[in-house]
């Protein structure tokens, strides 16, 4: 393979992988954008939802409505996940409850591994032919395409939503003034389930495709911190920022891969989207696209 | 039905409010009245409890012992949101605003439950009414643009205004909930003597103009303002209420005059 191709080769797995970082990211993003909360548990939303899709697609339901699905119940755990565990918590300061998403990802962890075991479980048959698409001279796995695709048109869905209706204004005043925001007629509690809700089900289209990839197992929930640095990098409250911040980490971790790794043996490639995190907040706080909160004295 | 109310009927009752924070009582048996049309005041020192009683009224704070009844109704059990939809209304003493968003936008959220489109056909964009709907707040939005004059501000984001902009901003994003009753926190503190002379009008045209006809709980310190605004005014201090009346009877009330130590005339001025 010559450097012309690798460099493309590299460039489009990254973009590809990317696709899935983006759509965890996505999640994420909902949920600060509603509470100001980081998810520490979206990782755990990731591998529950890939799980159950995983779980009806192996008795035999077809992938796509599997994953549909496992997008139901990620609604019915998102809705339970705000009335159980944060409902009570509305009004109290936003550190309590990222404490208790931290508690959420232990107590996820511990039902999945309860409920599935530790055994890395692989979808019989592959959900996505193993031969490789051809586009031009690049040759990209059907699942990373899948996978870039899907992203964007979930994209496309939630920039609407929060562009266009009603609810995704509420949504964004909720985060930014709680007090103000239920003193306008906006219900809180619906707010919150809501992004629960669809952070749960993005996480989980994400965590499908991605067990497609190398089977799933309970490491796979390492992937929610690893979109920390695309969530960074595009501002937290940014959904575009989600998805281009997901690209770049992803293209970014293939490059490190694929250049890197010769000069630093041993998981450069884990590592690197961290290192650049660090770096890159050193220059832009609010990420690309954040809020910049400004306050006037 | 308690939803067609005349002028000078009973808007809103508070019934011997009793509220306390640990060992603080905050509020101990506060009863006043507001009729519709009017402008009522609260007032009193720092700390006499004028902000806690506001928001028990919204329902930010449920007070331990008293009802609150809104048009007849009690309304003691419902929550901030759902007072809001009754038509209740309200700005804040400190700022707050959504200050990462646009004036437009802001002001779009006090129409928040006045918009019928549900999630599905917001998105989708196909609400049998949502043309109409549409036309019907831009309407809405503009007549309060230029009620407030903020039209040059509409796209600016909120945070990055000046104090008494904000304050504007504020006034109209509770107005753009059509409110029945609003209530003013102390809608002049901080600004400068032309932005007062400004708010004052703007207060004075939402309650007088047919076209928005409000009726205003206002808390302020400043009492020329109070006095010349005011159809009735409650005097609080620490938490208990005072007196109660018109203006000119509160002026020469001898309790409050004891209350403001040191104002012997109750008319503080701000040269």
């Amino acid at each position: 393979m010559n450097q012309v191709d690798l460099f493309f080769m590299t460039l489009t797995t990254g973009l590809m992988v990317g696709g899935i970082y983006a759509l965890i990211a996505l999640g994420w993003v909902i949920i600060y954008k509603c509470s100001g909360v980081l998810n520490l548990a979206m990782g755990e939303l990731t591998i529950i939802g890939a799980y159950v899709t995983l779980t009806f697609y192996q008795m035999g339901v077809p992938f796509v409505l599997a994953v549909v699905i496992s997008l139901i119940i990620g609604l019915i755990l998102g809705i339970l996940t705000e009335r159980v565990f944060l409902d009570r918590l509305i009004g109290e300061p936003i550190l309590t409850v990222i404490m208790v998403t931290v508690g959420l990802s232990f107590f996820f962890r511990g039902l999945v591994e309860f409920i599935w075991g530790t055994d890395t479980k692989v979808f019989t048959p592959p959900v996505f032919p193993l031969k490789p698409i051809k586009i031009g001279f690049l040759v990209v796995g059907s699942v990373y395409l899948w996978s870039f695709i899907t992203a964007i048109v979930l994209l496309l869905i939630l920039v609407g939503f929060f562009q266009y209706t009603r609810w995704g204004l509420a949504m964004q005043a909720t985060a930014d003034d709680e007090m103000a925001a239920i003193s306008l007629g906006v219900s809180a509690r619906f707010v919150y389930a809501a992004a629960w809700a669809i952070a749960f089900m993005a996480a989980g289209v994400g965590g499908s495709l991605l067990g497609n990839i190398n089977g799933l197992n309970i490491s796979v929930s390492y992937l929610g911190l690893l979109v920390l640095p695309a969530v960074v990098l595009g501002g937290l409250n940014s959904i575009p920022g989600a998805i281009v911040g997901g690209l770049v980490i992803g293209v970014l971790q293939n490059f490190a891969g694929a250049y890197l790794s010769q000069y630093f043996p041993g998981g450069v490639k884990q590592i690197f989207p961290f290192v650049f995190m660090v770096v890159f907040l050193l220059f832009k706080p609010y990420g690309l696209w954040g809020w910049e909160r400004i306050e006037r004295v | 039905m308690a939803e067609t109310m005349k002028e000078g009927d009973e808007l809103l009752k508070v019934e011997n409010i009793h509220m306390s924070f640990g060992k603080v009582a905050a509020l101990s048996g506060v009863s006043f009245k507001v009729r519709k049309g009017e402008i009522h005041s609260i007032i009193g020192p720092n700390g006499a409890g004028k902000t806690v009683m506001m928001n028990c009224i919204n329902g930010l704070y449920r007070p331990q012992r008293g009802n609150i009844i809104y048009k007849g109704q009690k309304i003691n059990h419902l929550k901030p949101y759902q007072r809001a939809k009754l038509g209740i209304s309200r700005t804040f003493q400190k700022i707050e605003l959504f200050s990462g968003m646009t004036v437009l936008d802001n002001i779009r959220l006090g129409r928040h439950i006045h918009m019928k489109t549900g999630i599905l056909s917001g998105a989708l964009y196909v609400g049998k009414t949502s043309r109409e709907e549409i036309e019907h707040r831009a309407y809405i939005e503009e007549e309060i643009i230029d009620l407030l004059e903020i039209e040059s501000i509409r796209d600016k984001i909120v945070g990055m205004l000046p104090y008494g902009l904000q304050k504007r901003v504020e006034l109209g994003r509770a107005l753009a909930l059509d409110p029945e009753l609003l209530i003013l926190d102390e809608p002049l503190a901080g600004l400068n003597l032309e932005e007062v002379e400004d708010m004052a009008r703007f207060i004075l045209d939402v309650n007088e103009e047919e076209r928005w006809r409000v009726t205003c709980i206002l808390v302020e310190h400043d009492m020329g303002v109070v006095m010349d605004l005011s159809d009735s005014v409650t005097v609080l201090n620490f938490g208990e209420m005072i007196a109660d009346g018109t203006p000119e009877e509160i002026q020469s009330n001898p309790e409050v005059i004891k209350a403001y130590l040191g104002a012997e005339d109750l008319y503080v001025s701000r040269a």
